[in-house]
């Protein structure tokens, strides 16, 4: 059954990203990235991994989406139809795939658990994650705590992704109440009502997948992308003039380089602590409760990060076009 | 107990100041920050120097976590060369660079821009002192993302073009690599590079690591504009903003070299057989036609940071031949190049920086007599030029005859070596003499002769970086040492 699932999606995958490449109308191709990620996302769960589908499908299919939508509204909606050229690009694209090819002949197995992936780094970490660190998600400890450096590098890659777009845009300036350009959709009666109907739930959600990141599926990076996407909505609903007056961009921006500090200032405190860069064991007396401690406020600072970068990014494309 | 905390102080003292950076509400604030922070990194690179030197490898464990399972940070003599590079050039720039950046960056777009170039420096020695793979690739993300963020902030629009250019071909580099890291995780279970080392050697499938090491090798060709993939590089130096072009002509490439250097020796090096044959044979004649094709392009070249960059394309071809020639002597010789042509080409950038400053463009029009309006700068650049071409008691002389020397251990192939590197040479001191040629035998354009010299602030790193170039070329003792412990320590893992 499973196969059968995969060999779908993952021929729709190959489907949707030729349309990418053939479509000249650059809304449709944004469209099916969404579609593609989606498509992902899916293939993601069925191989059974829960966190990286979540991320994938809020980050790759929804907010990139809107990203892709925002950089749309301000350039074109059609590509220019440059020189089309692509017999020697074509014969590399098509020799690199025959090497990927002979060499997937070698691979393991899909699901063969002798292959190395199962055999060396991975029951350790099955093994020592209940007694080191005592949370039941295994993805959570690895990300947060045993490879938390790593994960480190990602929220500051999120931060430098805020910091090059606003360099490039410039922070979005605040129209004031009387000259608001645009209310959104505030005039379709529909959406409004039951987009606002929504928005507590799907920041409900978001806390929810913050939170019990521990537990299930879940953590910083989905929550944060998941409360974005309920305040974009918002935007979009209510206008982004009113959306910047609740929330002001340099605020926003304020919360996402606090967030990236939170964790960072995390390493820096066990590092004065007496401990390792990143060793939340000396947060607290009991090493396993300064794990947790650790854990908890580092993925704070992420889901602070995504959050406040993907809403700053929203609002330098949206606020942009009104200049 | 803070000294054992050192490897990681190059990453999180400007991580940590990053955030702060960007919200600084006045850009000298800003720069003064990023500056204290950058001499911070120089003064831990150069800590780091001494105790690698005097006690051998570091291991740190982060989260205190064991390797493999944890991620492991290693400094070894192979590192600090790069560290030093990196925050050396770094410092240099900022503290030079002040007058230049308030010239070509609005006032309100520093901080941002500031905070930027902290998080590559901080990526970057990240990358120096990771010990894992994949570690790597989250600062190669980082230090990417920061530079395209730098470059675009250039003068004028043309920075924009030249910045979309450099991502895409960097974010193809980026995935090359990441497919590379994934295939060899596959085969072993391991992102540690020791770790992939010990286990490559008991694969019993052989195609997915070499298709590994494929990916790996030529993502980073990408990244670090091996000759022909070099197309996004002299844009990029040269529509940045001039302090930009400094700090990454410095290392934005080499940290690239450097990846690979330490994947090719250190991982697939003793995996499976011929790697050595076929490392040497595709990055040899890569280098070489670099090293030719470069130089000529440079010498048609009528901006002078282009130029720059075309022959940064054939000094590559420099320390890929000499890592390609796989010999203690050989690879010697592209470290201690690593570690020369970043001293030269951050100094001719530098001088570039107070050229544009002052004379408003960097063709050779531009120029014009520029040795009489500022003897200083023009100096320095002539000074440079010739450690860059190979002069006898600069740097550069010292990076080619140990890499001349290198390759008279090769027999008839390596007289051809030769015959290419002072070809190369010859070349340079053409494109050299282009600009010595309009600086100081032609006069200024009508008007041009109310330019006055550089500020001060901009002459004393340029100097100390001549002087540098020289007193390197008196007594190589500490890049040689340094690198002829990266070479070891390189090719002991190839066996």
């Amino acid at each position: 059954m499973i196969i059968v699932f995969s060999l779908f999606l993952l021929t729709m995958m190959v489907v949707v990203a030729l349309a990418v490449v053939e479509t000249r109308n650059l809304f449709a191709a944004a469209m099916l990235t969404g579609i593609f990620s989606f498509l992902m996302a899916a293939n993601f769960f069925v191989l059974d991994a829960a966190d990286v589908a979540l991320t994938e499908a809020a980050v790759g299919a929804g907010v990139a989406t809107v990203f892709f939508l925002g950089a749309i509204a301000l350039s074109s909606e059609h590509e220019h139809s440059a020189s089309r050229k692509f017999g020697l690009a074509l014969l590399a694209v098509a020799s690199t795939a025959v090497v990927i090819l002979l060499g997937t002949m070698e691979f393991p197995i899909l699901g063969d658990g002798s292959a190395p992936v199962h055999q060396h780094v991975a029951p350790w970490y099955l093994e020592k994650t209940p007694e080191l660190i005592h949370v039941p998600n295994v993805v959570t400890a690895v990300l947060a705590s045993f490879r938390g450096y790593d994960t480190l590098g990602e929220v500051f890659v999120v931060l430098t992704a805020a910091i090059g777009v606003l360099s490039l845009l410039g922070f979005p300036r605040n129209n004031s109440e009387e000259n608001a350009v645009n209310d959104g959709l505030s005039h379709q009666k529909i959406l409004h009502i039951v987009g606002k109907l929504l928005i507590p739930l799907i920041i409900l959600f978001g806390l929810y997948v913050q939170f019990h990141g521990d537990f299930g599926p879940g953590g910083g990076f989905q929550a944060g992308t998941i409360i974005a996407a309920a305040l974009i909505l918002y935007a979009l609903l209510s206008g982004g003039d009113r959306a910047r007056r609740q929330m002001p961009p340099r605020l926003l921006f304020g919360m996402a380089c606090l967030g990236a500090f939170i964790y960072a200032g995390v390493g820096g405190t066990t590092l004065l602590l007496g401990g390792n860069l990143l060793d939340y064991s000396v947060l607290s007396h009991d090493p396993v409760h300064g794990q947790h401690l650790g854990i908890m406020l580092i993925e704070f600072g992420v889901g602070l990060a995504v959050a406040s970068v993907m809403l700053t990014i929203y609002h330098a494309f949206a606020g942009h076009e009104h200049r | 107990m803070l000294a054992a905390q050192y490897p990681v102080l190059p990453v999180i003292v400007p991580l940590l100041s990053a955030p702060i950076a960007a919200l600084m509400p006045n850009r000298s604030l800003a720069w003064i920050m990023a500056s204290l922070v950058s001499a911070l990194v120089f003064a831990t690179a150069v800590a780091l120097t001494v105790i690698v030197s005097a006690q051998g490898m570091i291991s740190y464990e982060v989260g205190g976590w064991p390797a493999p399972y944890g991620i492991e940070v290693r400094v070894d003599s192979f590192s600090v060369v790069m560290l030093l590079v990196i925050s050396g050039a770094s410092t240099l720039a900022l503290i030079s660079g002040k007058a230049s950046i308030d010239a070509q960056i609005p006032s309100d777009r520093q901080p941002l821009f500031f905070a930027a170039w902290l998080l590559a420096l901080a990526a970057y020695s990240g990358i120096a002192v990771a010990g894992d793979a994949f570690n790597i690739f989250v600062f190669m993300e980082i230090s990417s993302l920061a530079g395209y963020v730098l470059i675009a902030n250039g003068p004028d629009r043309r920075a924009l073009p030249a910045t979309f250019k450099y991502l895409v071909m960097g974010t193809i580099g980026a995935s090359f690599y990441l497919i590379g890291v994934g295939l060899a995780y596959m085969m072993t279970g391991t992102l540690n590079i020791a770790d992939l080392h010990a286990r490559l050697g008991d694969v019993p499938y052989l195609r997915p690591i070499l298709l590994s090491a494929a990916f790996v090798t030529i993502g980073l060709a990408v990244k670090a504009a091996v000759f022909p993939l070099h197309v996004w590089m002299p844009n990029a130096y040269a529509r940045a903003p001039s302090a930009v072009a400094v700090f990454l002509s410095a290392c934005s490439t080499k940290a690239a070299v450097y990846v690979m250097l330490r994947f090719d020796f250190m991982i697939f090096g003793g995996a499976f057989a011929h790697h050595d044959v076929q490392f040497s044979t595709v990055l040899m004649s890569l280098a070489l036609l670099g090293m030719l094709i470069g130089s000529a392009v440079a010498i048609y070249e009528r901006d002078v940071k282009r130029m720059l960059g075309y022959s940064s394309v054939g000094q590559i071809g420099y320390i890929l031949l000499g890592a390609s020639m796989i010999s203690l002597g050989g690879v010697s010789a592209g470290v201690i190049h690593m570690f020369n042509h970043a001293m030269i080409k951050g100094g001719l950038f530098l001088a570039m920086g107070a050229l544009v400053l002052r004379l408003g463009g960097g063709t050779l029009d531009d120029l014009k007599g520029a040795g009489r309006t500022m003897p200083w700068t023009m100096g320095a650049f002539v000074l440079l030029g010739l450690s860059l071409i190979g002069m006898p008691l600069t740097a550069g002389f010292i990076s080619k005859w140990y890499l001349v020397q290198a390759a008279l251990d090769l027999g008839t192939l390596g007289i051809v070596l030769i015959a290419a590197i002072l070809i190369s040479s010859l070349m340079a001191v053409v494109y050299i003499w282009r600009v010595v040629e309009v600086a100081y035998f032609q006069s200024p354009q009508a008007g041009a002769s109310k330019h006055q010299e550089a500020p001060l602030m901009m002459l004393v790193p340029l100097w100390a970086v001549v002087l540098a170039n020289v007193y390197f070329g008196l007594d190589p003792s500490i890049p040689v040492d340094l690198a002829t412990n990266a070479a070891n320590i390189l090719l002991e893992h190839a066996k």
